[in-house]
């Protein structure tokens, strides 16, 4: 009984995982580039969300959809002020411009709202459901549908809408993309946005479970999320979803069945496993040798 | 024709080379005397020796990256390995070895040896990667070795080496001396390292990394990374190649770490976690992948940028953020690059013209 209620846990922290990861998976497929500010979009959701709730006093929901306004409106604005015109410019110099906007966001979260850790206000009931002997905070059921919901939206669009399948195509190849009519940089922007609004509701999710806010909140989850992304091949959306959860599971059973303070360990190990046996991530395409 | 065309690829080594050995020194030269009559101030004295470590971390780090092309996102990790095994073995050897400047240099090659053998066992798994998958397992390794680092108790007394993870259970008899005591890391180091051991050990850096690339080996590392099927085609053995790589820059690593270890009195495991291998990866990529010379400018400016904005308070690592972004936009502009480089071609063809008349 223990061991389904920690799975159901680290099912819980997995979808956050998940949401982050699907952020960081898709501007890869497109942009080709690891967004490392991506994390740090996710701490300014949170300070959004955190104000809104306890200063504005707005509803939790309008709360929600202003963070992923202003997050969206963030993604957006870094990807055409810092990335657009790197275009061309070697994948390291992408990446280190990341690490510049990560580095600029955390200092002005700073500066604007100081160092100090804000608390967030507990929204969700701490309530859980009683199913046969287990039980379920709700926290964790919302945050588990929530993540369904995104991923099931997410796949419908892609597969579904015109804007979708243009995604698709520039992922494949961005030169017979833009041959095809399709505006590359307009593709590109709308992945930033997506992944963005994506940052904000796991920020809301991330706070409601661990209720604190500051600078450097966003870099751990950051991390893990992407290392999630990686696991479940990236690029691979499913595979960023599997990851997501995959991870949240191992890392509550580590922390249940074997150390707390080992547990990050634990995860990067079964992480490097992984990729031994699979190298391109569990759900990753082959990388093919052109001679 | 060919004699001149091999002098002059000959001249443009030896000329790379004089460059940062002479760079080196002269930097060593000023700033003593500049620490001598006392026109330094102790928040720059303070700096001199990190700014060697980071220094030969990312001369390390350049090897990797810009000659093996490999993206490591781990050197921390070697340093913090390089640190805490300096640390430990100045600590065992304090009461044998009384000389600071021999017991820092043994400890500096303790470092160095046991981050290379880090970087051995972590490069097996690794080099069977590629791309992004491999920078994320040398993430994975590096955060690894900090959450162990983190939780390793080591004691030391007249029975040897007491060892517990997780959890304090070392008993030490009566003399003997914690040396690592889990998340706070090692404390009550004795302070031994110094300025011009930091010097010597960049300039023992950049010997290692010259010969190294200008030898076969060195082109073997380049082949490899330029084209890996052209290079195993003719022969090479890649992963040896790339693991040769490796090693020597997590050496590096280790032996900075070392030296860095050993500048403070108490040092925590957490120093060494992402953030600082990323620092160093920004040393490297602005001061440009395969250019020794710019990564020693480059991490000697960016370490230095922070303490020289400090007048500037709190708004320093906003503007270090916006200068490196700016950097990176600069430096890749189109329209910039076309001028630049006519500005070289101009340039040459004056030098050619002047010969000629």
């Amino acid at each position: 009984m223990a061991f389904l209620s920690y799975l159901i846990n680290g099912l819980g922290l997995g979808s956050v995982y998940a949401i982050i990861a699907l952020g960081y998976t898709m501007v890869y497929g497109i942009a080709k580039m690891l967004n490392f500010a991506h994390g740090d979009v996710i701490m300014v959701g949170a300070y959004v969300t955190y104000f809104a709730l306890s200063l504005m006093k707005l509803p939790v929901l309008v709360s929600v959809l202003l963070a992923v306004v202003v997050s969206t409106l963030l993604g957006v604005t870094i990807e055409r002020l810092a990335y657009k015109p790197l275009r061309q410019a070697t994948s390291l110099s992408v990446l280190i411009t990341a690490i510049g906007v990560s580095y600029f966001l955390q200092n002005g979260a700073q500066l604007l709202w100081g160092t100090s850790t804000k608390v967030f206000p507990s929204v969700i009931s701490n309530g859980a459901l009683a199913l046969g002997g287990i039980s379920i905070s709700y926290l964790t059921l919302i945050t588990v549908f929530v993540c369904l919901a995104v991923m099931g939206c997410l796949t419908l669009f892609i597969n579904k809408t015109k804007t979708g399948k243009a995604m698709r195509a520039c992922s494949e190849d961005k030169g017979a993309a833009a041959l095809m009519g399709i505006n590359v940089n307009q593709i590109i922007s709308i992945t930033f946005a997506i992944g963005s609004g994506l940052a904000a509701i796991a920020a809301f999710l991330l706070c409601a479970t661990y209720p604190s806010v500051y600078p450097t909140l966003g870099s751990m989850p950051g991390i893990k999320a992407f290392t999630a992304a990686v696991f479940g091949g990236i690029g691979s959306i499913p595979g960023a979803f599997l990851g997501g959860l995959m991870l949240g599971i191992i890392e509550i059973l580590a922390k249940a069945y074997i150390s707390t303070q080992l547990s990050d360990a634990i995860v990067f190990a079964v992480l490097i496993i992984v990729l031994l046996i699979k190298p391109t991530g569990l759900l990753g395409r082959k990388l093919s040798e052109k001679v | 024709m060919m004699k001149n065309f091999f002098s002059k690829l000959f001249d443009q080594k030896l000329r790379s080379r004089t460059i940062s050995y002479l760079l080196v020194i002269i930097a060593f030269i000023i700033l003593q005397l500049m620490s001598s009559t006392g026109s330094l101030s102790s928040l720059l004295k303070s700096l001199l020796v990190p700014v060697c470590c980071y220094t030969v971390a990312a001369i390390g780090l350049n090897l990797n990256v810009g000659f093996s092309g490999e993206l490591n996102l781990g050197q921390a990790g070697f340093m913090s390995v390089g640190a805490f095994t300096g640390i430990c073995v100045s600590g065992m050897l304090a009461s044998m070895i009384t000389n600071p400047v021999l017991r820092l240099i043994i400890a500096i090659i303790a470092g160095a040896l046991i981050a290379a053998l880090m970087g051995y066992i972590i490069g097996i798994p690794v080099l069977k990667l590629q791309g992004d998958y491999l920078a994320i397992v040398t993430l994975a390794f590096g955060q690894i070795i900090k959450s162990i680092i983190t939780n390793m108790y080591l004691g030391f007394d007249e029975n040897g080496l007491h060892v517990s993870f997780v959890e304090n259970k070392v008993t030490l008899a009566s003399g003997g001396k914690m040396l690592l005591q889990g998340p706070m890391g090692a404390t009550g180091t004795q302070r031994i390292a110094s300025f011009a051991i930091g010097i010597i050990l960049i300039l023992c850096a950049l010997t290692i990394v010259y010969n190294l690339i200008y030898s076969k080996s060195g082109r073997a590392i380049m082949g490899c990374r330029d084209n890996r099927i052209a290079a195993e085609s003719i022969g090479i053995n890649v992963a040896n190649t790339k693991m040769l790589a490796f090693i020597i820059s997590a050496s590096l690593a280790g032996a900075a770490g070392a030296l860095y270890g050993l500048n403070y009195s108490t040092l925590v495991p957490n120093k060494f976690d992402f953030n600082t291998s990323i620092l160093i990866l920004v040393f490297v990529v602005l001061g440009g992948l395969g250019n020794m010379t710019g990564t020693i400018i480059s991490t000697t400016v960016l370490m230095l940028l922070p303490e020289l904005l400090r007048s500037l308070q709190d708004y320093r690592m906003l503007i270090y953020a916006i200068v490196l972004i700016v950097i990176m936009l600069v430096t890749n502009n189109a329209f910039l690059q076309a001028k630049a480089a006519k500005l070289r071609e101009s340039l040459i063809k004056g030098k050619k013209g002047a010969k000629l008349s």
